[in-house]
């Protein structure tokens, strides 16, 4: 197991260094006139702040020193300031990433709750008239796309009930329930969104296992039809999916850029937005590095958990 | 795609067809979205604000007495010559990154692959944004950028098809007999990638217009006045859909219809031409 685990270390090295150099290279594209756009899209800003701009910015270093001070500030937790509130990003990303790991994490369990059972019905009644509902379902619920999906949610109950779904951030351990209230609508959403991959992917894996010789064994030496699902075919359906959920994290991070701003949530995405329209790029390389970074990690811990949960992996 | 392969499309699967002709009925109204209009996209009328679907008002009127049917259809233009033209460059991008890694393997190989590793860590819509943030926002940055990150993305796709190409007898009987590489790639690998290529065009289409209408939904699309699906459901619009509800229901239901019909008729298609790629996205 040690030396998987160092195998899969060593395997990350090339793709953050390229991941860094992404992330680097995207701050170089700024063109110049950008920062002039800047100073005039911000009142208080003078002629003299040109040069702290550009120095913030590294602009005026060559290229490799820039990349190799960037890659030292970061290794030792400084991602830069702030261009406009001039407060370290790392602040800004400390107070917001907990709040999208929430909207993330709610939604993750919604789309499990809804997909695994689903996924596994739909596999056991194949080619029954409620597998194809489900499944034309969930190619819908891969067409909608989350934004209309959100703005009929605030529109129309708002019309017909007077009723809309609450818009105040309240921190979580402040008041629990208001907190819960305002994040479900918006984990349900993103939720819903995921659960249309996860549920084909459930029924494949499935349908994959319940064709294997053990489970005919199973069925063959008496075992109930549940005890059989439960025991034999979950176990070995579901390590597909684990994986599948690890891709997923990409999908789920951008698919909360969006929902964030629909529903007023204070998280990253939101912080990334309001970065953009002010063009306060030290904050958007920080989010798209740390963003980066962690689905590096978070897919890590998955191809680490495999390991665990399928022993014929650690010994390839 | 030929008229012999729609027809057993249509007897193998039904609701692919269909959603072809779906597709291909969105693509037709996009084309003549000039002449279908009955009103034109940018044509206040102030007298008709918030008019509610009527005869004369397919889709009722907006907060400016704009005709939202005449806007939908200009925007279903829209749409197609981003999903179009993005999708195309997406799979000229797939192809030469793919046949590139695919074919001259090594450290080439080895190089791209981890570079398209750590370009698919970062969120689809996160590189957008940040892209779009740095490029500003326009037609042709948003083509250019949705190429760039759909080609880089699909390019795995082409990539595995080149291999195993690469390692059929035709090939290697080209190479002994002293076939030079252009001549190889272009006779015998190309043309035999081509079932993927043709599905993974079609399948970018669909989401390259669903990036599209996200990216104008966050103000960061294809500028006003062009009234894209997206920027429609956002922006000024989005406070006069409490007075005005079918507002919010023309162009999401549009956008919705359209990708459906290109998945399904995407999943077909993959299913009848080339059954090995069951399953990939």
């Amino acid at each position: 197991m040690q030396a998987y685990i160092a195998r899969r270390l060593l395997a990350l090295l090339p793709t953050l260094f390229f991941a860094s150099l992404i992330v680097f290279m995207s701050m170089r594209l700024i063109p110049g006139d950008v920062i002039d756009l800047m100073l005039a899209q911000n009142d208080v800003a003078t002629s003299q702040d040109r040069a702290r701009i550009e120095a913030a910015l590294g602009l005026d270093q060559p290229l490799l020193t820039q990349y190799l001070d960037w890659v030292g500030g970061v290794l030792q937790g400084d991602l830069g300031r702030s261009l406009w509130q001039n407060t370290p990003v790392t602040e800004q990303l400390a107070a917001t990433l907990p709040i999208t790991f929430e909207l993330g994490f709610l939604a993750l369990l919604i789309a499990l709750s809804v997909a695994l059972p689903i996924g596994i019905y739909s596999a056991m009644r194949q080619d029954t008239t409620g597998d194809y509902v489900v499944r034309s379902f969930s190619l819908l619920m891969l067409a909608i796309p989350s934004f209309w999906l959100g703005t009929l949610v605030m529109v129309f109950p708002s019309v017909w009930w007077r009723w809309s779904p609450p818009l105040a951030y309240v921190p979580f351990f402040e008041d629990p329930v208001a907190n819960l209230s305002h994040m479900l609508v918006p984990a349900i959403l993103l939720g819903l969104s995921m659960s249309a991959v996860t549920m084909r992917m459930t029924r494949t894996m499935m349908l994959e296992v319940l064709r294997q010789d053990y489970i005919r064994t199973a069925r063959a030496k008496g075992l109930s039809e549940n005890l059989m699902i439960a025991r034999h075919a979950l176990r070995n359906g579901l390590i597909p999916v684990v994986t599948l959920i690890g891709l997923q994290v990409p999908l789920l991070i951008g698919g909360a850029v969006i929902l964030e701003q629909i529903f007023v949530v204070p998280g990253m995405g939101l912080l990334l937005l309001e970065a953009v329209f002010q063009r306060d790029y030290p904050v958007i390389s920080g989010i798209f590095l740390v963003v980066g970074v962690g689905v590096l990690l978070i897919n890590l811990l998955i191809d680490l958990s495999y390991g665990f949960l399928d022993p014929k992996v650690r010994h390839q | 795609m030929s008229w012999s392969l729609f027809k057993r499309m249509w007897r193998e699967k039904r609701l692919g067809a269909i959603g072809g002709l779906i597709f291909l009925l969105f693509l037709l109204c996009g084309i003549f979205a000039d002449f279908l209009a009955p009103y034109g996209m940018n044509e206040p009328d102030l007298t008709v604000r918030l008019q509610a679907p009527s005869s004369e008002y397919f889709f009722g009127t907006d907060h400016l007495g704009r005709d939202v049917f005449s806007r939908v259809l200009i925007g279903a233009q829209l749409s197609m010559v981003v999903g179009f033209l993005a999708a195309g460059l997406a799979t000229v991008v797939s192809i030469v990154v793919g046949v590139l890694s695919g074919y001259f393997g090594g450290r080439i190989d080895m190089f791209i692959q981890r570079f398209v590793d750590a370009w698919m860590t970062f969120p689809d819509l996160l590189l957008l944004i940040v892209v779009i943030s740095i490029l500003g926002p326009g037609m042709p940055q948003i083509i250019i950028v949705l190429g760039f990150l759909y080609g880089i993305a699909g390019s795995r796709i082409v990539r595995g098809s080149v291999v195993s190409v690469r390692e059929t007898m035709y090939t290697h009987a080209a190479q002994s007999m002293g076939a030079s590489t252009l001549r190889i790639l272009f006779k015998h690998i190309l043309p035999n990638v081509m079932p993927v290529v043709i599905v993974l065009f079609t399948t970018r289409v669909g989401a390259t217009i669903l990036a599209e209408a996200g990216l104008s939904f966050l103000g960061l699309g294809v500028p006003p006045p062009s009234p894209t699906w997206g920027s429609m459901l956002s922006g000024t619009g989005r406070t006069y859909m409490y007075l005005g509800p079918w507002l919010a229901l023309a162009p999401g239901l549009c956008l919705t219809i359209v990708v459906y019909a290109i998945n399904v008729y995407g999943d077909a298609l993959r299913d009848l031409i080339d059954p090995r790629m069951r399953g990939v996205r």
